[in-house]
């Protein structure tokens, strides 16, 4: 606009800001104190030896400095890495799989598809509950039909590798639907023009279908990674960290310093060094997955 | 030869597909079924694949005999007002980030972006000490406030608000309408399938959510049917018939809305995941 009317265009201009701030005013409100805020904040309180109640004073780095030397940290480290280990690669590699078997269906795939996602939009109370009770040991159908009573949950070898399968059966689906949308965008042009040079089967899959879906599949391992290593719902429900501390992660030992313990400070701490191995090891991931494909 | 030899390897494909089906499906049927039978039958052996006549003691004793009916309520409320307050919010901040010009507008979509990869359970210590603070603990208020702080329907809303071609607004401006009217009466209608789509995802989080009302809530009265249906299970014993029941009620809403909804949920997935 030519500059004739500078006070129209700062009028209209003044006005739409005015409009924009009504407009964010009541999300941004929300964001800043339940966000925003809190976020600030575990940064401040890691710095502080307060309680759940907040009351404390400034204590500088002493909470990481005892951080560096807890055991039980490292364990709940080490449990957490163990469980990503246990699902991210299957969860992707089976989500995968599923939807390759979906898409060879025609009038069966809507139903199939909507049994291997259903468990997804299950609360995880109800996942747990289930997954116990299926697993019982005197009275749960597996041993039932194993003929066995093992107690899944309370064996320290078991227990992690039976929060994991749990947690693949109750979650495959989300990634077989990303799957699924990302099979059906490879144009079928290049499948015909493999065949038409001659590649069978295998091959079609090996250099059209692997190369093309790998965007999906990072994308998939990326939001795995990020998801598993917040791990603490399941974990919390079906072992509460037992037996012997075998499946203590790192957001329960963040939850039982803050809110059993009393040490509001120190499980900020935690939280931090939880914030920093997700970046970091996304980081990492991210740059190995660009590297490899194609 | 070669043609029917590829059949029947499809056909073995499918019966394999079927098969892996009904074995995942398995535990939401062996948990429904359970829940039909009588407490002395769920642990008869062999136990029984289809409990006939099913026996509805457990649901009668569950919602008879725990503060349930009052969970299911409090579940209610708390997940329809976070997902009715957190889509008008997103669509209004959504609508002025795509279209309007004002000052901290880059700075807001940055922090969206950022909140959106901030583990939410790390900022659970200080989030529960402010809320104490500000009285919200055992409170609506407390369950439904920061579920609404969450930026993932502003991202996807504001991607869909920006494909919207910009003579649509210019038009309505020129015929006197307000923004307020652009963003209702024609952005509305224009995307009202993802709406529909981040509407029925939210729900389905804010109904399942387990972590955020184990923090808030620690008064019997004022769990939700996630958090409670675990005391459910620790004042029952190993009573399986109704630890299933509450777990048949509490997928219902959920379960319901996948299967009603089934296309606006993947819809939703693929636009949470960033795919549209």
């Amino acid at each position: 606009m030519p500059p004739a009317e500078p006070n129209g265009l700062e009028r209209k201009r003044r006005k739409s800001s005015r409009t924009a701030w009504v407009l964010i005013a009541p999300f941004v409100l929300f964001y800043v104190l339940f966000l925003i805020y809190p976020a600030l904040q575990v940064a401040y309180l890691s710095l502080t030896n307060s309680d759940i109640a907040g009351e404390g004073r400034l204590i500088g780095l002493a909470n990481y400095q005892e951080l560096v030397s807890d055991r039980d940290f490292w364990a709940a480290v080490w449990h957490t890495v163990y469980f990503v280990l246990l699902t991210v690669v299957p969860n992707t590699a089976i989500g995968f799989f599923l939807a390759l078997l979906v898409l060879r269906l025609k009038r069966l795939r809507l139903p199939i598809l909507s049994a291997f996602f259903l468990p997804f939009v299950l609360p995880v109370s109800v996942v747990t509950n289930t997954a116990l009770w299926i697993l019982d040991a005197n009275f749960g159908i597996v041993n039932n039909l194993l003929g066995t009573t093992t107690a899944w949950f309370g064996d320290s070898a078991l227990a992690m590798p039976c929060v994991a399968i749990v947690t693949v059966w109750w979650t495959v689906g989300f990634n077989m639907l990303l799957f699924v949308a990302g099979l059906q965008n490879i144009p079928n042009e290049y499948y015909e023009a493999a065949a038409l040079d001659g590649a069978n089967g295998f091959q079609r899959f090996r250099f059209v279908t692997c190369p093309l879906i790998w965007p999906v599949t990072s994308l998939v391992l990326v939001l795995q990674l990020i998801l598993q290593f917040k791990i603490f719902d399941q974990v919390y429900l079906l072992t509460n960290g037992g037996p012997s501390n075998s499946t203590t992660v790192v957001l329960l030992y963040m939850y039982r310093e803050a809110f059993k313990q009393n040490r509001g400070g120190y499980a900020s701490a935690v939280a931090i060094a939880l914030v920093v191995i997700i970046v970091a090891v996304s980081l990492i991931q991210s740059r190995v997955l660009r590297v490899k494909p194609t | 030869m070669k043609t029917e030899k590829v059949s029947i390897l499809g056909l073995v494909c499918t019966a394999l597909t079927v098969v892996l089906a009904v074995v995942w499906l398995f535990p939401v049927y062996w948990m429904a079924t359970t829940s039909l039978k009588s407490e002395n039958d769920t642990i008869a052996n062999p136990p029984a694949l289809f409990p006939w006549p099913p026996n509805f003691d457990a649901f009668v004793y569950v919602i008879q005999n725990s503060p349930f009916f009052r969970w299911y309520l409090n579940t209610v409320i708390t997940s329809v007002s976070v997902t009715f307050l957190c889509i008008l919010f997103s669509l209004m901040c959504a609508y002025a980030l795509s279209r309007l010009e004002f000052a901290g507008r880059r700075l807001l979509y940055a922090a969206l972006l950022v909140g959106f990869m901030l583990p939410f359970a790390t900022m659970a210590v200080p989030l529960f000490m402010f809320m104490t603070r500000l009285n919200f603990v055992n409170t609506f208020a407390g369950l439904i406030a920061p579920q609404v702080a969450t930026p993932l329907a502003v991202i996807v809303f504001k991607q869909f608000f920006d494909e919207v071609p910009r003579d649509f607004r210019d038009a309505a401006l020129i015929d006197g309408a307000s923004d307020f009217k652009i963003l209702f009466n024609i952005y509305l209608p224009l995307n009202w399938s993802i709406i529909c789509a981040m509407s029925i995802i939210i729900f389905i989080g804010a109904w399942n959510n387990f972590f955020w009302p184990l923090i808030v809530t620690n008064s019997t009265p004022m769990l939700t049917v996630p958090v409670g249906m675990t005391q459910v299970q620790s004042a029952y014993g190993v009573f399986f018939a109704k630890i299933c029941a509450t777990g048949v009620l509490a997928s219902i809403p959920t379960a319901a809305a996948y299967l009603l909804f089934q296309k606006r949920v993947t819809q939703g997935v693929m636009a949470a995941a960033g795919l549209k």
